[in-house]
C-alpha cells in the first residue's frame, strides 16, 4: 500500500541538536505505522543521502524510539549554526522534503 | 514517602507564563522555583556580543512574580544562563533586573551569584594540558580559536549549585548552566536519585513543551520521589499524556535515550512512561551514568567582522531565468572594481524562491515556476564601512546589471525599503564547542554572596 509519510505521522519537524547537527523528528500516527516503517526499514542513510544531497558520513546516526512511537534522523549540519552562509540559524525548515516522501507499507 | 515538589513557571525566563497557571503552582506548595534563561538556538550572536536575546522588560516581568512569592514564602528561587548565554556580561544584566525588583517590591534577601565564563588564559592552559577535546563534529580547538573569542561560557553542572545551597541562599542566579542542574541540584543535595532528578530537570527545563498542547510560555509541575517523578501542567487546558511526554526527550537532542551532560549521561533506554490520570504522567527507570572524567562543556563566539544587507525582489521572469549568470556577473565586477579589499570580505546572495532556506541541502534548487525571487544580498567584512561598499555596490551594480533579453531596462530589483542597505552589526560565529576534563566540578565556578534589597542595591 502506498503511503505518504504526511499521512501516517504527526510530526516531522527539524532542529538543531547543537551548533553542529541538524536533527529530525518523525513521530507517527500509531504504533502499527511505526512499526512497518521500522520492519520496512525506510529510513536508511541511502535516502537521507539523497534527500539532503550529503555524503554518508554526515548521516550521524537514524534511531527508532518506541517510547514516542517515532524515528530520529541526526545529519551533520552543512557549517555551524550562525556561520557565513547561514539560512536558517534554528535548523527549524530543513524538514520540508520528508513531507513529499511516499512509500510502499 | 518522602516527595520533593517543584515549580517551573515557563520554558525561558522572559517568555512569559499566565497568572492562574503560576498561582495554581504555588497553591501545591513547592520546595523550589527555578527556570532555565538560556540556549545556544538563537546562534552566536548572543554569547559573542554579550547581549541577551530575551527582553529586558519581559524577563523583569517573569522575575518579579518569581521571586515575589519565593521570598514571600520561603521558597528557593534558582535562575540558571542568566541573561540566555550565561557570560558575565548576561549575568551582570540579569542580576541589574534582580536588583530592580528586590527595590520595587521591597524585597530583602540573600542570592548566591555564580559566575560560568571562562578567561582565556585559563582555556589555553587546559588545552595545552590535552585537557579539552571536541564535543563531535565540532572541529578541534586551537590557540587562535581561543583567544579570537569575545566570550567563553561553560556549562557548570549541579554541583556548582550544591555548593552554593550549603548556605542556603533565598536566590541562585546562575551564569551558563546545563539546563536540568537548575531543577535537580537541590533534590540531589537532599538525596534524591540524580537520574531522575536529572530527568525531570530535563523535562522540566521546557516546561510546558512537553504537554499537550504544548507551550514555552506555560508552567508545568513536578514532584519528585524516590524512584520515580510525576509531572503535570497547571494550565487545565493542557495536559501530560506518556507519548506527550516521552517524545520531549527527542526535542533538540540527537539520541532521546543517552542525554550527555556535565559529569556523565542521562540514560532512558529502561524509562517507563505511565498515565497517572489523564493529565498526569508518571515516570520512572532514568539513570544517570557517571562518566570516568567530569567534563564541561564550553561554548565560545569570536568576532568576524560586520555586516551589511539589502533586501530587494524580482518579479521579470527573463531577470529570474537569467539569475545565475546575473549574480555572476556582479559578483565579478565587485572583485574587479575593489581588487584591493581581495580576499577581506565575503560577499553572498540568498535566493529565496529556489535554495533561500536549505541552501546546499536544497533537494530541488531549481527556478521553475518560480513567479518572483526573494534576494538578500549579505556582505561581512573587517569594518561597517567596508561591508556598506561591498554590499552597497554590489547592490546598485544588480540593479542596473544588463543580461541577454533583457527588456527591462530601468532597473532589475524591486526594495522594500530606502535606505536600502541595513545594518546588521558585527558578526560572529561559534567558535568553541568543546568539552573540557575537571577534577573538581564546582571549582571553575566563583561564586559570590550578596544580599539584596532594603532599599539598597544588592552588594
Amino acid at each position: 500500500m502506498r503511503v505518504t509519510l504526511a499521512s501516517i505521522t504527526d510530526v516531522i519537524r527539524s532542529k538543531n541538536a547543537g551548533p553542529y547537527e541538524l536533527t529530525f523528528d518523525i513521530m507517527f500516527t500509531t504504533r502499527a505505522w511505526f512499526e512497518r516503517a521500522v520492519a520496512a526499514g525506510v529510513f536508511n542513510t541511502a535516502l537521507i543521502c539523497r534527500l539532503y544531497r550529503i555524503p554518508p558520513e554526515d548521516v550521524l546516526g537514524i534511531i527508532a524510539y518506541p517510547p514516542a512511537k517515532a524515528i530520529k534522523v541526526t545529519i551533520r549540519r552543512p557549517i555551524c549554526s550562525g556561520d557565513i552562509g547561514e539560512t536558517d540559524v534554528y535548523g527549524a525548515q530543513q524538514h520540508a522534503p520528508l513531507l513529499d516522501l511516499a512509500f510502499d507499507l | 514517602m518522602r516527595e520533593f515538589r517543584i515549580l517551573s513557571p515557563t520554558a525561558i525566563l522572559g517568555y512569559g507564563f499566565p497568572l492562574a497557571s503560576f498561582q495554581a503552582g504555588l497553591a501545591k506548595k513547592p520546595h523550589l522555583i527555578a527556570v532555565d534563561a538560556g540556549s545556544t538556538d538563537p546562534g552566536p550572536y548572543y554569547l559573542g556580543e554579550g547581549v541577551s536575546f530575551t527582553d529586558r522588560q519581559a524577563v523583569k516581568r517573569d522575575l518579579a512574580l518569581m521571586l515575589k512569592a519565593g521570598i514571600q514564602n520561603k521558597i528557593p528561587v534558582i535562575v540558571g544562563s542568566a541573561g540566555g548565554s550565561g557570560a558575565d556580561s548576561h549575568l551582570a544584566w540579569c542580576r541589574a533586573i534582580v536588583d530592580e525588583i528586590a527595590r520595587d517590591e521591597q524585597l530583602s534577601f540573600t542570592m548566591a551569584v555564580i559566575h560560568a565564563e571562562f578567561k582565556p588564559e585559563t582555556v589555553l592552559e587546559a588545552l595545552r594540558e590535552g585537557r579539552i577535546r571536541p564535543l563531535d563534529p565540532a572541529p578541534p580547538l586551537n590557540e587562535d580559536l581561543v583567544t579570537s573569542s569575545s566570550r567563553i561560557v561553560g556549562q557548570m553542572g549541579v554541583e556548582a549549585f550544591v555548593r552554593a545551597l550549603a548556605d542556603h541562599p533565598d536566590v541562585i542566579l546562575a551564569g551558563r548552566s546545563y539546563d536540568p542542574a537548575v531543577f535537580a541540584a537541590l533534590p540531589i543535595r537532599l538525596g534524591f536519585d540524580p537520574g531522575l532528578a536529572l530527568h525531570l530537570g530535563k523535562i522540566l527545563e521546557c516546561a510546558a513543551i512537553c504537554a499537550t498542547p504544548g507551550s514555552g510560555s506555560d508552567a508545568m509541575f513536578g514532584t519528585l520521589y524516590e524512584d520515580h517523578f510525576l509531572v503535570e501542567p497547571l494550565n487545565p487546558d493542557r495536559a501530560c499524556t506518556p507519548l506527550s511526554v516521552a517524545a520531549h526527550t527527542l526535542y533538540e537532542k540527537s539520541n532521546p535515550s543517552l542525554l550527555p551532560g556535565p559529569g556523565g549521561r542521562l540514560n532512558l533506554n529502561e524509562a517507563r512512561f505511565e498515565a497517572v490520570s489523564d493529565r498526569i504522567v508518571r515516570v520512572s527507570g532514568s539513570r544517570f551514568e557517571p562518566s570516568a572524567r567530569y567534563t564541561v562543556k564550553l561554548e565560545g563566539a569570536r568576532p568576524i567582522g560586520y555586516r551589511t544587507v539589502s533586501i530587494a525582489g524580482v518579479r521579470d521572469p527573463f531577470m529570474i531565468r537569467a539569475i545565475d549568470s546575473v549574480i555572476a556577473g556582479v559578483r565579478a565586477r565587485v572583485a574587479d572594481n575593489f581588487a584591493d579589499l581581495a580576499g577581506r570580505y565575503r560577499l553572498l546572495f540568498h535566493v529565496y524562491g529556489r535554495d533561500g532556506v536549505m541552501g546546499p541541502l536544497e533537494p530541488a534548487p531549481g527556478l521553475d515556476g518560480a513567479h518572483e525571487l526573494g534576494l538578500l544580498i549579505e556582505a561581512t567584512a573587517d569594518t561597517q564601512a567596508q561591508a556598506d561598499t561591498i554590499c552597497g555596490f554590489a547592490r546598485s551594480t544588480m540593479l542596473h546589471f544588463g543580461y541577454p533579453g533583457r527588456r527591462a531596462t530601468a532597473g532589475n530589483l524591486a526594495f522594500p525599503y530606502s535606505p536600502s542597505d541595513l545594518h546588521a552589526g558585527r558578526a560572529y560565529v561559534f567558535s568553541l564547542y568543546h568539552l573540557l576534563e575537571v577534577d573538581d566540578p564546582a571549582g571553575p565556578f566563583a561564586c559570590e554572596w550578596v544580599r539584596c534589597g532594603e532599599g539598597q542595591p544588592c552588594v
